[in-house]
């Protein structure tokens, strides 16, 4: 078990290693001056060159990005001087809303994409599966932001069930976590019913029939707890891409997590923040892919033991 | 909160209710101080909602118009102006004493005034603000502002350790020497850069001073919860009697403006810190309940394209001409649902200088043909735009496209996000910008400031705001002539020659003059307009009626 | 969807929004497999109809310009109401066909600009995915079979081009690249290659150690020679089915660039750009966001039905 954490730790080392050069020289080449937008728009040549020089710019590559390294390591991911504020503040800030957003979206999914998949399943080849399937199949192709403005419009504005974006309470987080949640929703029904076809047909379950038990207690007392295990798996697998997928949902609701902190920043060349918000993200989700490969460690002993 | 909602909710239809019986006159707009049959009422909070985040509060740093207003709660100027544009004393206890040469300005602080720390104002407290403002490690953007004062070159430079001309004769007193005179000075003491910070607060927080203000102001900061609101509440101790009115005021950031003003329909806030969306203002416009809860103001601003003379083939006069006879500027008023004005010179109408009399370039798409065939490029060139990417400039910017395509020119539009634009622009890195969102707003009621800034050489540097790239030197001496000149109307009318010949170059197509819209509960009323000519909101004065 | 424990790659399950089939053939069977497939694929009905939707879409992408009513980059005088809000449909108020789907907020005729959108959203969609299959087949195979460091390097840089949020990542190529339709196919293919390398680097991992390979290398046959003549044909199936769902993921991402302000650059017309700038008049015309949304999603649905059925054909142990 030790082996398996530290081997993953070490492969991890160079990945992170990695995507922190990639972002460092992708932050290089943008095409706007941090010198001149610290100094401000009517600084002379020679002050911008002062701060050029005081920010470390006109050091060579190697040497800034292992000064920057040297603040990450130590919790310091620079200051945006756009907003006027530390990064690591920023973002601390704002992951809040994003975990929230994150699990009221993987709630979603779960609650909506369970029970329509199980029910596909049940109700195999007949119009509840194709039923099932074909709403999954939409669910699945509407983008994202669309179906985000396409709710604000239905159930803010023409029916005004729910706030038109913004924070606050448990309501402003219903319209987000829909959008973030159903696009998923669809995949978790149609992975749910491959699951649960499988567990259809094993041989517990035609014994549990034989035995004379009745439908539905065996749908829910025997397929339903080993159908969903592997989904819930899955939801683990789901966080590190939600950090990505969240991006367009917190830009259609104005929500204030770290998704539309990377909008802002790339959108305002704010340099620092870029590099911090993709830093942070990129590491959050190598480090829970570890910790998701540890849990199924953990849960499945085939895998602790028998990696090649 | 949601008591206010309520209470605050069931005024808007108490007020409805009344003012449909004809029972409540609304103040009427005007520049005389407590006019009308409405006397300002002290209490209330209200809420104001923004779409752009609000960076910081440091009056050095901050050069916005969300956050502009909210530092002139917290912080003073020597001067100020009153509810128009003329300047009275305001931490100074009269106007200065002026040398006879015009180059000393000595300030006569206001006793008593004291920072909500407790301590006290001292002259020397003026000099550490604007000597902070000129200091490079600040990076203020206002340090242009204060070149003209004696030593400030050398103290940028490094070559001095102070500022030769800023002097404490006494505790009260400040006195300004100027390497020229320059009648536009006092109202650079008025401008938010010249706002008094306290030495020992600046230095405690460091860079966190923004979001740690400390002044004299009619306000105190409260709390700050990033990207979500600000909340100000009066301070007690404010030297200004029966200042401010409102007992707080939160502001509220990142709020789209079509929510905002759902939300101020509902009740929810009180004031729109953003003009309300395009897509709402035929609504709210043709509903008479509207009739009172929409301030409108025609900004002292001009929006308009900047033509980089440095950059062929707009080096020839015939094709800046052609430019500004190619583009249909009637149809950007209605693309922006007629809440602006089509501009035909630099100075927008409401600038003393501007003159009446000038007609501009007219619309006329043959014309621009025939002189681009002049200039021997009948068939036509390409060439790029940059426009920022916030609503509604793109959409401009492919009517100008539409323009430009008609007499023969393919424009690239290239939407960039206000920094790179502004960059780009300052570097002299494109052809042709569209200022709008960036549009030249008044620092202050003078026409040198639509001069030196933006057209003038001093201002032809790289990262200056002369986006034409423009120097003419015939020009720059006159405009230094005028500096000087003391007498009010000469100097106006000696504006009117200098910017023609500007319009003559064609250095710019200057497009509209824009307006300000405020969409607010119909209770919140301003002493006497929520709308300041100078400082867009002026939140002390604002009240509510209860 | 069966845990191999014996070839359990850790990740192998994670990102596969789209299951890839197991190809249980052996190499002798290919041509009869593949006509049965064919068989399958022409009596599914579902399969079918989104093989229609696709055909169409091409169809209306290819004869835009005689489909449409106007130019879809003409700004007209009266495409604006007096106070210049964008008009509703022209059929809708009065019967008249000038706007049968009404304007923009530029006054330009919304139905052209759909028509016109296809033919964008197709040629991103399917040359980035042609890249990003490519690219991520490549990389995945090469891994899988040559083993040794070439396999640690190449996967560990998938793991590492996987671990950055792929929109992010994306929008900071567009801003440091400036967009245009060309940088946004390559910018896509680039971000999106890695999905399907991880897919390919999984079954090229089962194929090597199958009996026909040991069998071909047993006869002399090199190890490149080998990887190409008879384990990429296994692939195909694989290869085709994400060729085919991928065009419906790249036809959304090149949406949400657009819709984020970096896609392709007026006065082009694009699905994602038009909800972008219809988005404030939500409330005033809803038709400007509902329409090309369900273009969008249309679209997006049509190739995901029709490469679900690709791959139920490929492989019906799947169902």
């Amino acid at each position: 078990m030790l082996t398996l954490i530290t081997r993953r730790l070490i492969q991890a080392i160079p990945v992170l290693l990695g995507i922190s050069i990639i972002t460092f020289l992708l932050i290089y080449y943008l095409p706007a001056d941090p010198a001149r937008m610290y100094a401000g728009p009517s600084a002379t040549v020679a002050t911008v060159d002062r701060i050029r020089h005081e920010l470390g710019l006109d050091l060579p590559l190697w040497e800034q990005y292992l000064r920057y390294m040297q603040r990450v390591l130590s919790g310091d991911l620079g200051f945006s001087y756009r907003k006027q504020i530390a990064v690591t503040t920023l973002l601390l800030n704002r992951i809040p809303y994003t975990l929230a957003l994150i699990f009221g979206g993987i709630f979603v999914e779960l609650l909506i994409g369970l029970p329509v998949g199980l029910a596909s399943a049940v109700g195999r080849g007949q119009w509840v599966d194709r039923a099932g399937m074909f709403i999954a199949l939409i669910g699945v192709s509407a983008p994202p932001f669309w179906l985000g403005l396409l709710l604000l419009y239905w159930l803010g504005y023409l029916i005004p069930l729910f706030p038109l974006g913004g924070t606050g309470s448990l309501a402003h987080l219903v319209l987000p976590s829909l959008t973030a949640g159903l696009g998923g929703a669809a995949w978790y029904a149609r992975m749910m019913r491959s699951s649960t076809l499988d567990i259809l047909s094993a041989d517990y379950v035609r014994t549990a029939r034989a035995k004379g038990l009745r439908n539905i207690f065996v749908i829910f007392r025997h397929v339903l707890p080993n159908a969903i295990n592997p989904i819930i798996t899955m939801a683990g697998l789901d966080i590190p891409w939600f950090i990505g997928g969240v991006v367009l949902v917190e830009r259609v609701f104005d929500w204030p997590g770290v998704g539309r902190l990377a909008v802002e920043a790339i959108e305002t060349v704010d340099v620092p923040l870029i590099l911090g918000t993709v830093i942070f993200t990129a590491g959050v989700v190598v480090i829970s892919g570890i910790l998701i490969d540890l849990a199924q460690g953990i849960a499945d002993p085939r895998i602790r033991h028998g990696n090649r | 909160m949601k008591k206010k909602t309520l209470f605050c909710f069931g005024l808007v239809i108490l007020m409805t209710l009344l003012s449909a019986c004809g029972g409540v006159q609304p103040a009427a707009p005007s520049t005389e101080n407590a006019g009308g049959d409405m006397t300002p009422q002290k209490g209330g909070s209200i809420i104001i909602a923004y779409k752009d985040d609000l960076a910081t509060l440091d009056p050095a740093i901050g050069y916005d118009w969300t956050n502009w207003p909210a530092i002139k709660m917290v912080f003073d100027g020597l001067l100020d102006y009153d509810s128009g544009t003329t300047l009275m004393p305001r931490l100074a206890e009269a106007m200065p004493t002026v040398s006879e040469d015009g180059t000393v300005y000595t300030f006569k602080l206001r006793k008593g005034v004291k920072f909500t720390n407790g301590r006290e104002l001292t002259a020397d407290d003026v000099v550490y603000t604007i000597t902070r403002v000129l200091d490079p490690n600040t990076g203020s953007p206002g340090a242009g502002f204060f070149v003209g004062i004696k030593g400030a070159q050398d103290f940028m430079d490094g070559k001095a350790t102070t500022v030769e001309g800023i002097k404490a004769l006494d505790a009260n007193t400040v006195e300004f020497t100027l390497s020229a005179p320059d009648v536009t000075f006092l109202n650079k003491m008025a401008i938010n850069f010249s706002f008094v910070v306290p030495k020992e607060e600046v230095e405690k927080a460091g860079e966190n001073f923004g979001h740690a203000p400390v002044g004299t102001g009619p306000f105190v900061l409260k709390e700050w919860k990033s990207g979500e609101s600000l909340t100000f509440e009066r301070n007690p101790n404010y030297f200004y009697e029966g200042l401010p009115y409102l007992d707080s005021i939160t502001i509220q950031v990142g709020v789209a403006p079509d929510v905002a003003l759902l939300r101020l329909e509902k009740g929810e806030i009180q004031m729109m810190g953003d003009p309300p969306p395009g897509a709402d203002w035929a609504r709210i416009t043709s509903d008479p309940a509207w009739k009172n809860r929409i301030e409108k103001q025609p900004q002292v601003n001009t929006t308009y394209i900047a033509i980089n003379t440095t950059m062929p083939p707009f080096d020839k006069l015939e094709v800046r001409q052609a430019l500004n006879h190619a583009i249909d500027k009637q149809r950007i008023v209605q693309l922006l649902n007629g809440r602006a004005t089509v501009a035909n010179q630099v100075l927008p109408p409401l600038m003393p200088g501007y003159d009446e009399s000038y007609t501009g370039y007219e619309y006329d798409p043959e014309k621009a043909k025939s002189l681009l065939a002049e200039a021997g490029l009948a068939d036509g060139f390409e060439t790029s735009i940059e426009c920022i990417s916030v609503d509604p400039q793109p959409k401009l910017c492919e009517s100008f496209q539409q323009d430009l395509a008609k007499v023969g020119i393919t424009l690239t539009i290239n939407n960039l996000a206000a920094p790179n634009v502004i960059d780009d622009a300052g570097n002299g890195k494109t052809p042709l910008v569209w200022s709008g969102g960036l549009a030249w707003t008044q620092d202050y009621p003078d026409p040198d400031d639509f001069y030196a800034p933006i057209l003038g050489c001093d201002s032809n540097i790289p990262g200056g705001w002369n986006w034409s790239r423009y120097c003419n030197q015939e020009v720059h001496a006159k405009s230094i002539e005028l500096l000087a000149e003391t007498d009010r109307n000469a100097r106006l009318e000696g504006y009117k020659p200098l910017f023609k010949s500007l319009m003559d170059d064609a250095v710019w197509v200057p497009v509209i003059n824009g307006e300000y819209d405020v969409a607010h509960a119909e209770n919140l009323h301003g002493q006497p307009t929520l709308i300041h000519p100078e400082h867009l909101f002026i939140y002390e004065t604002m009240w509510w009626s209860q | 969807m069966k845990i191999d424990s014996q070839r359990r790659v850790s990740t192998e399950l994670t990102d596969e929004k789209e299951a890839a089939p197991l190809v249980v053939q052996t190499a002798r069977d290919q041509s009869g497999y593949l006509s049965m497939a064919w068989r399958r694929l022409r009596r599914d009905p579902a399969a079918m109809f989104g093989a229609t939707l696709v055909i169409a879409i091409v169809l209306v992408a290819i004869l835009a310009p005689v489909l449409s009513p106007h130019d879809p980059t003409e700004q007209f005088r009266d495409g604006l109401t007096p106070d210049g809000q964008p008009m509703p449909s022209t059929l809708l108020a009065n019967g008249d066909s000038r706007f049968p789907l009404g304007t923009d907020a530029n006054g330009r005729d919304l139905l052209s600009r759909i028509l016109y959108g296809t033919r964008i959203s197709l040629i991103v969609g399917v040359l980035a995915n042609m890249m990003a299959v490519a690219i991520g087949a490549l990389v995945g195979s090469v891994a899988a079979y040559f083993g040794g460091w070439v396999e640690i390097v190449l996967m560990r840089f998938t793991d590492m081009m996987m671990a950055f949020p792929t929109l992010l990542l994306a929008m900071t190529l567009v801003a440091i690249l400036k967009p245009s339709i060309w940088i946004i196919i390559l910018v896509i293919g680039a971000v999106y290659w890695t999905w399907i390398a991880r897919v390919i680097y999984g079954q090229v991992l089962s194929l090597r150690e199958r009996d026909f390979v040991t069998a071909a290398r047993a006869l002399g046959a090199g190890r490149v020679f080998a990887l190409i003549r008879h384990i990429l044909p296994q692939l195909f199936p694989t290869i085709i089915v994400w060729g085919t769902l991928g065009i419906a993921t790249n036809v959304t991402l090149e949406a949400s660039l657009s819709y984020l302000g970096i896609g392709v650059q007026p006065p082009t017309p694009s699905w994602g750009g038009m909800i972008q700038q219809g988005q404030s008049f939500y409330r005033t015309a809803p038709w400007l966001v509902i329409f090309p949304g369900l273009a969008i999603m249309l679209t997006v649905f049509a190739f995901n039905l029709f490469g679900d059925g690709l791959r139920d054909a490929l492989d019906p142990t799947q169902r």
